[in-house]
């Protein structure tokens, strides 16, 4: 069995381990025995080509759909029997690739809500949550963080797709995950905002690292540790952004020549 | 101020008012119809903590308004019978004291909520409206064929039971009683809606997902929702039974399920005051429009379903504007 891992033995423990996982929706094999690891302080970037599988990997790892066998295991505890609600309590903090928010609340009341799971629960009935200033205020740091913070009372409803996808991570932001999953971070956020984002994700690094799946390749290859290829739901290629772009099957299967030159 | 702030103030003031003219034009009546429609507001609070904040579209709260309505009932009998509700292994004796009543009625159809909650949560959309009203009609059909209580003739209480320092025979005093449980409710649920539990609450209905990836159970928010939801429509219906000093297994049937429901779709789903304003024009129109016609129930329909079609926020929701939750 091949375990990205095991390139690097000084490297840092995994902290994240998928171990051959899989997931068929009828005959189509979404992801086919798909192995890897994210080590403390690294972005792991996952490529592929559309439809390759990355947001059905993404969701068996966050909890929001079953694998049809393989373990995921986190931070030491095989995770794989757990509930969405348990693993996101255990410290993975997830965006999703098509924005996924409370869309009739403004977005600080989005980044409240982050802010109430990550103090562990909301079985609090009396006192107004907006009169919390403790979780206002980590909730508007987390809106500076992303750069929405002028955006605070608009209704999430009004944002645009860029902006959601900066509330996404704001919202990831208020959990202090342990391990950030985030599902194609930059779609639609323009030239200026994806570089933007870029740096924010260089510096994020630090404090947990990123399973990253983007199809914007300038930034994937400006922040990438390592690089997993998936197509048709296999890795077929693991390595450094140069181990990657070098590789001849990939740039057969997904990368084209012109991309890479 | 806010438009719909100085709605819920005129929606609040409109009930005391009106049983106060009565009382001056001493028509007891007009009185008493004031008391109903500040009762079925207080079951309509109720189901709107499930309905409109958890989206929870519940077709059984009859089963809590008749709980309620049933440990009144069930207590005030044996008071004015004297004999016991149970000798072995202690005694439990029946009472005419309201807030032992309502603490009953809270409790037992709190209880049921958490069952009936636990096991329908389970389902969601169609399923779990059916799964509700199969429990409301399991109750129906219950006190239907015991006889212990009345069966289907029900069970008449010949004085209104009492409130420590009060004279709940008059009908104001008793309208007083009603109105300030209401209020006191109301405040309740507005304090609701603006906690941690509402914000998660509320969003679990819009987005399910989000409140799971930030580590919360929308099951478990749900379930609560319901208990406080099933236990408040409970206490309205200890009031029911109060108010008419009879309790019959109607107040189980799918019809008082879908009465409460429209008092909530009338005033205004999600709306703290809307059950309030729902249930006023609801006893309103019962009775305007039933002086007028014994059928008054289809032009009821024709208003819910121009409600339903042209003014989605009810009533509430018309004249207040878009809702601006948690400001
Ligand atoms: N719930 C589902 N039921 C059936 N098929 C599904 C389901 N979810 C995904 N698929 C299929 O599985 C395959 C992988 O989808 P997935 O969304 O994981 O791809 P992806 O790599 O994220 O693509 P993209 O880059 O377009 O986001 C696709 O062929 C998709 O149609
Ligand atoms: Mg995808």
């Amino acid at each position: 069995m091949t375990d990205p891992v095991g390139q690097n033995p000084t490297a840092e423990p995994a902290i994240l381990q998928l171990k051959n996982l899989r997931k068929s929706f009828g005959a189509l094999k979404a992801t086919d025995d798909v192995s890897l690891t994210l080590r403390r302080g690294e972005i792991h970037a996952l490529i592929g080509p559309n439809g390759a599988g990355k947001s059905t990997l993404m969701r068996q790892i966050a909890g929001g759909m079953k694998s049809d066998s393989g373990t995921v295991h986190f931070a030491g505890h095989d995770v794989t029997p757990l509930s969405t609600v348990a693993r996101a309590r255990a410290g993975l903090g997830r965006t999703f690739q098509i924005s996924s928010l409370a869309m009739e609340y403004t977005v600080l009341q989005n980044v409240m809500l982050g802010a109430l799971g990550h103090e562990g629960g909301a079985m609090r009935f009396f006192r107004p949550v907006m009169a919390r200033t403790d979780l206002i205020e980590q909730a508007m740091q987390a809106l500076q963080r992303v750069g929405l913070e002028n955006h605070a009372a608009k209704r999430t409803s009004d944002l645009s797709h860029g902006q959601r996808r900066q509330l996404e991570v704001a919202v990831a932001l208020t959990l202090s995950p342990k391990v950030f999953l985030m599902d194609e971070p930059m779609a639609g956020l323009g030239a200026s905002g994806s570089k933007r984002m870029t740096g924010f994700l260089d510096g994020l690094r630090s404090e947990a690292p990123i399973l990253l799946v983007e199809h914007d390749m300038d930034a994937v290859f400006a922040l990438a540790d390592r690089i997993s290829v998936l197509v048709y739901g296999r890795i077929i290629a693991s390595g450094t952004a140069e181990q990657i772009k070098a590789d001849p099957v990939v740039r057969e299967a997904y990368l084209g020549a012109e991309d890479v030159a | 101020m806010r438009r719909e702030t100085l709605l819920n103030i005129v929606l609040f003031a409109l009930l005391p008012a009106t049983a106060l003219a009565a009382w001056m034009l001493d028509e007891p009546f007009i009185i008493t119809l004031a008391t109903k429609a500040a009762i079925l507001a207080l079951a309509g609070v109720g189901l709107n903590i499930a309905l409109g904040l958890g989206g929870l579209i519940s077709f059984g709260h009859a089963a809590f308004f008749g709980l309620g309505g049933y440990a009144m009932g069930i207590l005030a009998s044996h008071a004015q019978s004297y004999a016991p509700l149970m000798e072995s292994p202690f005694l439990i004796e029946g009472t005419k004291s309201m807030p032992v009543i309502w603490l009953v009625a809270i409790v037992t159809s709190a209880l049921a909520a958490l069952a009936i909650g636990a096991l329908s949560l389970r389902t969601s959309g169609v399923y779990f409206i059916m799964v509700t009203l199969a429990f409301g009609q399991m109750l129906f059909y219950f006190t239907i064929s015991w006889p212990a209580y009345g069966g289907e003739d029900g069970l008449s209480i010949y004085v209104r039971n009492g409130f420590p320092g009060l004279n709940t025979l008059d009908p104001l005093t008793f309208f007083g009683v009603a109105f300030a449980v209401l209020a006191l409710v109301l405040w309740g649920a507005g304090r609701l809606a603006k906690s941690a539990f509402g914000l998660a609450l509320s969003a679990a209905r819009q987005n399910p997902e989000r409140v799971e990836t930030v580590g919360l159970a929308p099951y478990r928010l749900r379930l609560v929702a319901f208990v406080i939801s099933g236990a408040i429509t409970g206490l309205a219906g200890a009031l029911f039974a109060d108010l008419n000093r009879f309790v019959s297994p109607t107040m189980f049937s799918w019809q008082t399920s879908g009465e409460i429901m429209v008092f909530v779709i009338l005033g205004g789903v999600g709306r703290l005051f809307g059950p309030v304003a729902g249930a006023a024009l609801f006893i309103l129109l019962e009775h305007v429009l039933g002086g007028l016609s014994e059928f008054w129930h289809i032009y009821l329909g024709l208003i819910l379903l121009l409600v339903v079609l042209f003014a989605r926020g009810g009533i509430v929701g018309t004249i207040a504007g878009r809702e601006v939750a948690h400001d």
